[in-house]
């Protein structure tokens, strides 16, 4: 199978979209003239024209809410956040309209919006352009939430969340976007709210997704060498999150390892060890370990943001202090 | 100009709003009311002009511009008692009031909240290739709000079909308009570019002009415009609101330029018969009736309805527990 970039990918799934169905339009900053900052924008304009790939004064507010009308009247819009610090600035466009409507008014009306937002630690980009929020949009009711590891699943949520109909939070890690990987030429739909095993094991299982997926895997190629199976889970979808094959995985091999860049604090890997114990207590062999980011703003010195952003040393001391419990 | 259409919408909301407040405070209606009463004219002035394929967005104020554009009131009355058969279900409220068949995209609980979503819908209908205007309500307030400023900026940008329309009834909640804004409305409108208009808010037929006005501009592909209606609510920020901001005088005062009752004299004194009045005050009153023992009658929603209708399709956290 050819192989293309992350970047690529998501601009590949836009092409498709925007070509199947004429209500799909794409906005946010810089991405018209500029390609977007990763260029994963490039030829859209040319393509669909500036009124549908269309370039916005720097007011996140007004677009998340601009996305969320014209969503109302019946298109479907795709609202690029440049980077996913900024969507705090447009937080009641986010979670007391947006995500609420459909519910406050009687299922009477629909909000099929797709908000992209580049997050996490890339090259010191500090504190205003590092971050990962997706547990803020876990804990609000209303949005679905989505974060892909691979180009494939890039091209593939991205197109199912664009067919949602209801808000959907696509969270792009920032270093994935130069990534390569095997994707098929057309339609891909990888399917929202389902999970995947992308590598059997037997003594543990990592969870993760996006980014830290990769250093879940790398782990666990390490953990090889001494002779410890690891599972690796990736989520794909943080919510709704698929419990089912957590579960199983978990059940299988009785020892958990949940890994990613929100904080460790309250972050998505809280709510899953908490369910995991209540769901399978007694048949876990040791507490379900969580490893994410430390509980600060995210630094700009490269030591400070290493030591503040999981690695996978801190997911394989993770792993072997889960196997080891007594 | 449908002169009798223009004053029964404001009778309907008069007395719709009255009725309402005697209902929250024998404890009916839960929740918290701020009522339209004193403001009828600018409902009925400007949405005189809403026509099937337009949509509004509107305020926590917000009965008045839903019973102008014909959301049912037996549906609305059953909504802010919380029945089942509300226009919502009794998920929204006075304060969220939605009726897509209506073109209504909300009443809405935060100060200027409708704004963008007013400028996204006119951005939708453009790009869709659709007629159509948005009529977006708000406050003095909300001039105090980024997105309203933001707001219009998008609009003029994009040469959006909104009819921005601020409804200055000089009281954010308590605080004077003179104590909050360091600008000239007309100026700061101005600078964006939008065509502007300043009426007085108890004159029904001059805000049904000066709308229809700046609509042609709106209709006719030019961009987004701005009316300034100046009124006065006559009852406080919410039902039960001690009102220690302004005086006694100050309320007499905007009551004895009442826009419900003046139009009642008007329409006398240009030879409409007392029965006519009457007549449409009759059915009226009729139909408000129905709509507080439709309320009445209604049965409360089922409580597992709560934990339904988040998304399109239904998403439970826990799938194990009990359905």
């Amino acid at each position: 199978m050819r192989e293309i970039t992350f970047a690529e990918a998501t601009r590949e799934a836009m092409e498709e979209e925007m070509a199947r169905d004429p209500r799909v339009f794409l906005m946010g900053e810089d991405i018209a003239k500029q390609g977007g900052i990763f260029g994963q924008f490039k030829g859209l304009p040319e393509r669909f024209g500036r009124e549908r790939v269309r370039d916005t004064p720097i007011s996140e507010p007004t677009l998340v809410g601009a996305a969320l009308g014209a969503a109302l009247v019946g298109a479907r819009p795709v609202l690029d956040i440049h980077f996913a610090d900024f969507l705090l600035l447009a937080m009641d466009e986010l979670a007391n309209q947006a995500a609420s409507l459909r519910y406050m008014s009687g299922g009477r009306l629909k909000a099929p919006l797709v908000i992209r937002a580049p997050d996490g630690a890339i090259r010191s980009a500090g504190a205003h352009h590092s971050k990962s929020l997706e547990a803020l949009f876990l804990h609000l009711p209303g949005f679905k939430v989505v974060a892909p590891a691979t180009p494939k699943d890039a091209k593939g949520l991205l197109k199912s969340a664009i067919r949602s109909e209801d808000p959907v939070l696509f969270l792009e890690h920032k270093a994935l976007y130069p990534r390569k990987g095997p994707v098929p030429e057309g339609e891909v739909l990888t399917p929202l709210g389902r999970a995947e095993v992308v590598r059997e094991g037997r003594d543990l299982t990592l969870v993760s997704y996006s980014l830290t997926l990769h250093k879940a895997l790398e782990a666990a190629e390490r953990l090889e060498a001494e002779g410890i199976s690891a599972e690796v889970v990736d989520l794909k979808t943080l919510y709704p999150l698929d419990w089912e094959t957590l579960l199983a995985s978990a059940e299988k091999t009785g020892r958990v390892v949940v890994a990613h860049e929100s904080w460790r604090f309250l972050g998505p890997g809280a709510e899953i060890a908490a369910t995991l114990q209540e769901r399978l207590w007694g048949k876990l062999k040791a507490p379900v370990a969580r490893v994410g980011a430390a509980h600060t703003p995210i630094p700009f010195s490269p030591p400070l943001e290493r030591r503040v952003i999981p690695q996978g040393e801190d997911i394989l001391k993770a792993a072997k202090e889960v196997v080891s419990w007594r | 100009m449908d002169r009798l259409g223009l004053y029964r919408v404001m009778y309907r909301i008069r007395r719709f709003e009255e009725r309402v407040e005697a209902l929250f405070r024998s404890g009916k209606i839960p929740g918290f009311v701020h009522l339209y009463v004193g403001q009828e004219a600018v409902a009925a002035g400007v949405l005189a002009h809403y026509r099937s394929g337009d949509y509004l967005t509107s305020t926590h104020r917000g009965h008045g511009h839903a019973l102008a554009v014909g959301v049912d009131p037996k549906e609305m009355m059953a909504e802010l008692f919380g029945r089942a058969t509300g226009v919502c279900r009794g998920k929204g409220g006075s304060m969220h009031l939605f009726d897509p068949d209506k073109g209504m995209l909300g009443a809405n609980g935060i100060v200027a909240g409708g704004v963008p979503i007013a400028v996204g819908a006119g951005l939708g209908l453009k790009l869709l290739g659709w007629k159509g205007a948005v009529f977006a309500f708000f406050g003095d307030g909300a001039l105090g709000r980024g997105v309203l400023h933001e707001g219009l900026n998008l609009a003029a940008l994009w040469r959006l079909p909104v009819l921005f329309v601020l409804e200055n009834n000089r009281y954010a909640s308590t605080t004077a308009f003179a104590e909050s804004h360091a600008f000239q409305v007309a100026d700061w409108v101005r600078a964006y570019g939008l065509p502007y208009a300043q009426v007085e808010g108890d004159e029904v037929e001059a805000v049904y002009e000066r709308t229809g006005e700046l609509l042609e501009g709106v209709r006719g592909g030019q961009g987004p415009a701005f009316l300034e209606v100046l009124t006065h609510r006559f009852k406080g920020h919410y039902v039960g609101d001690p009102e220690r901001y302004r005086t006694r005088e100050e309320v007499a005062q905007a009551r004895a330029r009442d826009p419900v009752m003046g139009y009642r004299r008007r329409l006398l004194s240009l030879g409409v018969s007392e029965a006519t009045l009457r007549t449409i005050e009759e059915e009226e009153e009729r139909l408000l009736d129905e709509a507080v023992a439709y309320a009445e009658a209604s049965p409360w929603p089922d409580p597992e309805e709560a934990l339904k209708g988040l998304f399109a399709e239904p998403v439970r956290d826990y799938p194990w527990e009990g359905a």
